[in-house]
C-alpha cells in the first residue's frame, strides 16, 4: 500500500516528542502520580469532570497530566474520550434532597433546620500565601469532628411551603440531550440547563456578573448552595427495581429571585437552578443566575437586550472546546484565502487611485 | 489496526451521519442539521469534514487530504494519518489516484471523475450568518427564500467599492433554491462546483452537512451588469509557469520580492514531472 | 430464528460499502447499482441492505405487505420502532401498492425539509424503460422506470420539501430524491 508521506509528517513527530519531554519538565524532580492529582488539585480535577460531562476522578486527573495543567485542553481530551463510550442506560434522576451534605450553607435564613454546615471552604480564608506550604511544612493533619452523615431538607421546600416560591413544573418526559440531537432552537429550559452544565466556567462567571451590575438584573441570593455525595440508580427491567450503582459528588446551587409579577405570574420569589458534577461552587452559582436570566419568557418579564437573556447567544457560545477550536484554526494556514483578498485589495487601491487620477484631470 | 472502530466513528454515529448526507443530497445546498461528535482533533480544525469521511470511506479507498491545496500542509498531514491509522485506508496525494478527498479551502486544478467524492471542510455553514447572526433567523430565510438582504450586501459592496468585496467563500445558488456558502473555497474555484464527482460538506462545530450532486447548477451570485468574476493572482507559476492555475503568492527575500506558486501542488509536481 | 441469521458479518466494512452503493445512488438519480445484500423473507435483498445499513433506534420503519414479514429480523438487527402509521414513518418499505397514496408520509417541514420519510419501492424491474428525468444528479437527462409518474412529480412540484425514494429489485438499486424533475412525456 503506497502511504503519503512528506516533511510535515516529520515536524509533527518532532513537535510532539518536543511536548511530551516538556510535559515531563525537570527531570531531576520527581514526576507526579495521577492519585497524587486527584486528591492534591481535586478542584482542577473536578471541573475538567464537570466541563467534560463525564464523572471518572482517574481519568480526569490523568487528562490534567497529559494536558499539562491546561483544563481546556484536558477537558477536551475527556470529551473525545467519552465519545466513543458505548451508552449502556439511563439513570434514574438523582436526587439531591437526599445528598449526604459536606457543606451546605443559605444566603436566605439565618437559621434552617439541619444547620449552614461551612465544610471545606476557601470562605473567609485570608488569602495570603502560605510560604510554609513551599517549606514542605504540611499543618499536622487536622482533627476533623466526625459527624454522623445525614441528609437535610431543601430549604426551598421551606419557601415553597407557603407559596412564595413559584412552583416547578413537574415532568417525567426524557430531557433531550444535545450530545445526541443537534441542538434546536428555541432551546427549552432542560435542554439549556444541560448545555450550561457543560458550559465553560468562567464565560458563565462573566454573564452571571453581567446580570448582576445591571445587565438583566435578576437579583439572585443563594437560597442554597449544598456540596455533598448523591446515589446513581439505575433501573433493571429484568428485576423490576433500581439499584444503586455508584456514588459521586454533585454542587446544587438554587437561587431565589426576587419577581414582583408579571401579566402571567403573581409576585412571588423564583428560582434559577445550577447542577454540577464534582466540587464546582463557582460554576454552580453562575450557572443558576445565568438560568435564571434564560428564562424571561417563561416569566412573563421583559427582554431588556442582556446578553445572559439572549439563550441563543448563550448556548451558542458556551462551550469551550467548541470556542478554542474555532479560535485556535485561525492559526492554520489561510493563504489560499489570503491571497484573495490580496488581489481584492490591490485592485479596489488601483480602481480608487485611477478614479482619483480621472477625477483631477 | 486499532482499538478503535473501522474509521474510528461508532456505527450508530456513522448511520446518523449516512441518512443526513442522503438527505443533503436530495436537498442539494440546504444544511441538514446532524449530531456531531467530538472528535480526537480540535472544532474549527475539520471535524466535520473528518465525520463525514469517516462515513463515506470504504476499506478500498484511497485518500487524499489537502489543506490550501497542498498535501503537505501540517493539518492535511495529521488528518490523512489520522485516516491511515483508523481506517488503514490507502492513502495518495495524486488527485488522479485518490478516490475520496477531504480538502479545505480549494477544489483540486486536476478535473474530477464521477468516481470521486470530494469533503470540504467547513468552518462557518451559513452564508447569511454575518448578515444575520441568529440561527432561528436564517433558518426562516432560507425557508422563506428570502435572500434580500444577500443581494443588498452584495450591492452596497458594488455602490462602495465598484466591485464585489467577496473574495473568497463566495455565495452560490444551488438548484436554484437554496443560497449556499461553498466553505473557503476562493471564488477562483466556484465556477468548478458544477462538477462530475460527489460533493459533501461537513461544518462539525455548526452540526451541518450539505451536498452537491454531480452536476448540479451552481449559479454565483451577481448582478446583470456586474457578472461573477472568477480571479486570481495575474501571474504564472515559478515551478511551472501555469497561468491557468490558482497561485499563491510567497515573499522570496527580506526586500519583498514576490512570486509565485500552484497552490495545488500534486497538479504543479505533475506538469513538472 | 433462520431470519434472526441473516444480518452483517462485519458490519463496519459492509455497511460502508452499502452506504457508498446507496449514496451513489441517491446522487445520480436514473443510475443502477448492484449490491449484495442479505437474503431475508419479504424483502429484496437491496431493500434489506439498505435497512441495516441506515436504520437504528430513531428511525421508525413501516413495512407494507411481504416486507412486514421482516419484522422480528429488522427489530433484532437493528432496534428500529414499527412506525404506527405513514405519518410517522422514517423509512417504508414494500410494494408501490402497499405503501399507498404519498400524502400521509411526512415531506419535511419549511425550516427542517429534511425531516422527510425515505421510502424504499419494491420493484418488479428497474429499467431505462421511463420518463425522461432531469435535475441535480444528471448530466443531462436519464430515463427509468418509475412505479407512478403522476403522483411523483407532485412530490418533486413540493421542492424543497417531499419524500424521497429508493428503488429496489432483487439486488438492484436506484433512486428518486424530490430533486428529480419528471418529464410529462413517456
Amino acid at each position: 500500500m503506497y502511504v503519503a508521506a512528506k516533511g510535515g509528517e516529520e515536524a509533527i513527530a518532532a513537535a510532539h516528542t518536543w511536548l511530551a519531554e516538556a510535559r515531563r519538565g525537570d527531570r531531576s524532580l520527581p514526576a507526579m502520580s495521577t492519585a497524587q492529582i486527584a486528591e492534591q488539585l481535586a478542584l482542577a480535577v473536578a471541573r475538567v469532570m464537570s466541563e467534560g460531562s463525564l464523572y471518572d476522578i482517574d481519568l480526569a486527573a490523568l487528562a490534567v497530566q497529559q494536558a499539562r495543567g491546561d483544563l481546556i485542553e484536558a477537558i477536551f481530551l475527556i470529551r473525545a474520550y467519552r465519545t466513543t463510550l458505548p451508552r449502556l442506560g439511563s439513570s434514574r434522576p438523582i436526587d439531591t434532597g437526599a445528598m449526604i451534605c459536606e457543606r451546605r450553607v443559605s444566603a436566605t435564613f439565618k437559621d434552617i433546620p439541619g444547620g449552614q454546615v461551612l465544610g471545606p471552604t476557601f470562605d473567609y480564608t485570608h488569602r495570603l500565601v502560605d510560604f510554609a506550604l513551599a517549606a514542605g511544612d504540611e499543618a499536622a493533619a487536622a482533627k476533623i469532628a466526625e459527624t454522623a452523615p445525614q441528609t437535610r431538607s431543601r430549604v426551598s421546600d421551606h419557601l415553597g411551603r407557603e407559596g412564595l416560591l413559584r412552583d416547578e413544573p413537574r415532568s417525567d418526559a426524557t430531557p433531550p440531550d444535545l450530545t445526541r440531537t443537534p441542538l434546536e432552537l428555541p432551546a427549552e429550559r432542560p435542554l439549556r440547563l444541560q448545555a450550561l452544565a457543560r458550559a465553560d466556567e468562567g464565560f458563565l462567571l462573566g454573564l452571571a456578573y453581567s446580570t448582576q451590575r445591571g445587565y438583566g438584573r435578576t437579583h439572585a441570593f443563594v437560597g442554597e448552595l449544598r456540596i455533598g455525595t448523591v446515589q446513581v440508580a439505575v433501573e433493571i427491567p429484568e428485576l423490576g427495581f433500581a439499584i444503586d450503582f455508584a456514588e459521586i459528588v454533585v454542587t446544587e446551587c438554587e437561587t431565589v429571585n426576587q419577581f414582583t409579577g408579571s401579566r402571567t405570574e403573581p409576585a412571588q420569589f423564583t428560582r434559577g437552578y445550577g447542577l454540577v458534577m464534582g466540587r464546582c461552587e463557582r460554576k454552580s452559582i453562575s450557572m443558576s443566575l445565568v438560568d435564571r436570566a434564560l428564562q424571561w419568557q417563561e416569566l412573563g418579564e421583559d427582554n431588556v437586550g442582556a446578553p445572559a437573556q439572549d439563550a441563543e447567544f448563550v448556548l451558542m457560545h458556551s462551550d469551550n472546546i467548541q470556542a478554542t477550536g474555532f479560535l485556535e484554526h485561525i492559526k492554520l494556514p489561510h493563504y489560499v484565502d489570503f491571497q484573495a483578498e490580496l488581489q481584492l485589495i490591490r485592485r479596489l487601491r488601483r480602481e480608487a487611485t485611477e478614479a482619483q487620477m480621472e477625477a483631477a484631470e | 489496526m486499532s482499538d478503535y472502530n473501522f474509521a474510528y466513528l461508532d456505527e450508530p454515529t456513522k448511520k446518523m451521519i449516512r441518512r443526513a448526507i442522503l438527505k443533503g443530497l436530495a436537498v442539494p445546498g440546504y444544511q441538514v442539521p446532524f449530531a456531531s461528535r467530538e472528535m480526537p482533533m480540535p472544532y474549527g480544525w475539520g471535524t466535520g469534514g473528518v465525520q463525514v469521511t469517516a462515513a463515506c470511506l470504504t476499506p478500498e479507498d484511497t485518500l487524499k487530504v489537502i489543506d490550501q491545496g497542498s498535501d503537505d500542509t501540517t493539518n492535511a498531514v495529521s488528518i490523512r494519518s489520522f485516516f491511515a491509522k483508523v481506517a488503514g485506508v490507502a492513502t495518495t496525494t495524486r488527485t488522479a489516484e485518490a478516490s475520496v478527498i477531504q480538502t479545505r479551502h480549494r477544489i483540486p486544478e486536476t478535473p474530477l471523475r464521477s468516481d470521486q467524492v470530494l469533503v470540504y471542510q467547513v468552518p462557518i455553514p451559513e452564508p447569511l450568518r454575518f448578515l444575520e447572526p441568529r440561527e432561528t433567523e436564517t433558518r426562516r430565510m432560507h425557508a422563506l427564500e428570502e435572500y434580500g438582504l444577500m443581494h443588498v450586501k452584495l450591492y452596497e459592496d458594488i455602490a462602495r467599492h465598484g466591485a464585489i468585496a467577496t473574495s473568497y467563500a463566495y455565495p452560490a445558488l444551488v438548484n436554484g433554491r437554496h443560497v449556499f456558502d461553498p466553505s473557503p473555497i476562493p471564488r477562483f474555484d466556484n465556477p468548478r462546483l458544477e462538477s462530475p464527482a460527489i460533493q459533501l460538506f461537513g461544518a462539525g462545530r455548526e452540526q451541518r452537512i450539505y451536498a452537491l450532486p454531480p452536476f448540479t447548477s451552481v449559479q454565483s451570485l451577481d448582478f446583470d451588469d456586474h457578472p461573477f468574476e472568477a480571479s486570481k493572482a495575474d501571474g504564472a507559476c515559478a515551478l511551472c509557469g501555469a497561468t491557468h492555475t490558482y497561485l499563491d503568492e510567497i515573499v522570496a527575500d527580506d526586500q519583498g520580492t514576490r512570486r509565485f506558486q500552484c497552490s495545488d501542488t500534486d497538479y504543479c509536481m505533475e506538469r513538472r514531472a | 430464528m433462520n431470519a434472526l441469521a441473516a444480518g452483517f458479518a462485519n458490519p463496519p466494512q459492509e455497511s460502508a460499502r452499502a452506504f457508498r452503493a446507496a449514496m451513489q445512488a441517491m446522487a445520480c438519480p436514473g443510475t443502477i447499482q448492484n449490491i449484495t445484500g442479505p437474503e431475508v423473507p419479504g424483502l429484496s435483498p437491496a431493500a434489506a441492505l439498505l435497512l441495516l445499513t441506515l436504520t437504528d433506534g430513531t428511525t421508525p420503519v413501516l413495512l407494507t405487505g411481504d416486507a412486514a414479514q421482516s419484522q422480528d429480523w429488522l427489530t433484532f438487527h437493528t432496534g428500529a420502532p414499527k412506525a404506527g402509521s405513514a405519518a410517522e414513518a422514517a423509512f417504508a418499505v414494500g410494494r408501490w401498492d402497499d405503501l399507498g397514496p404519498l400524502n400521509p408520509y411526512p415531506v419535511g417541514t419549511p425550516d427542517y425539509p429534511d425531516r422527510s420519510a425515505t421510502l424504499i419501492v419494491e420493484m418488479a424491474e428497474i429499467s431505462g424503460d421511463g420518463p425522461r428525468l432531469t435535475g441535480p444528479g444528471i448530466e443531462t437527462e436519464v430515463q427509468m422506470s418509475l412505479p407512478d409518474a403522476d403522483a411523483l412529480r407532485l412530490n418533486a412540484a413540493l421542492y424543497p420539501l417531499g419524500v424521497d425514494l429508493f428503488l429496489t429489485c432483487g439486488s438492484r438499486l436506484a433512486a428518486l430524491p424530490r430533486s428529480t424533475r419528471i418529464a410529462e412525456d413517456g
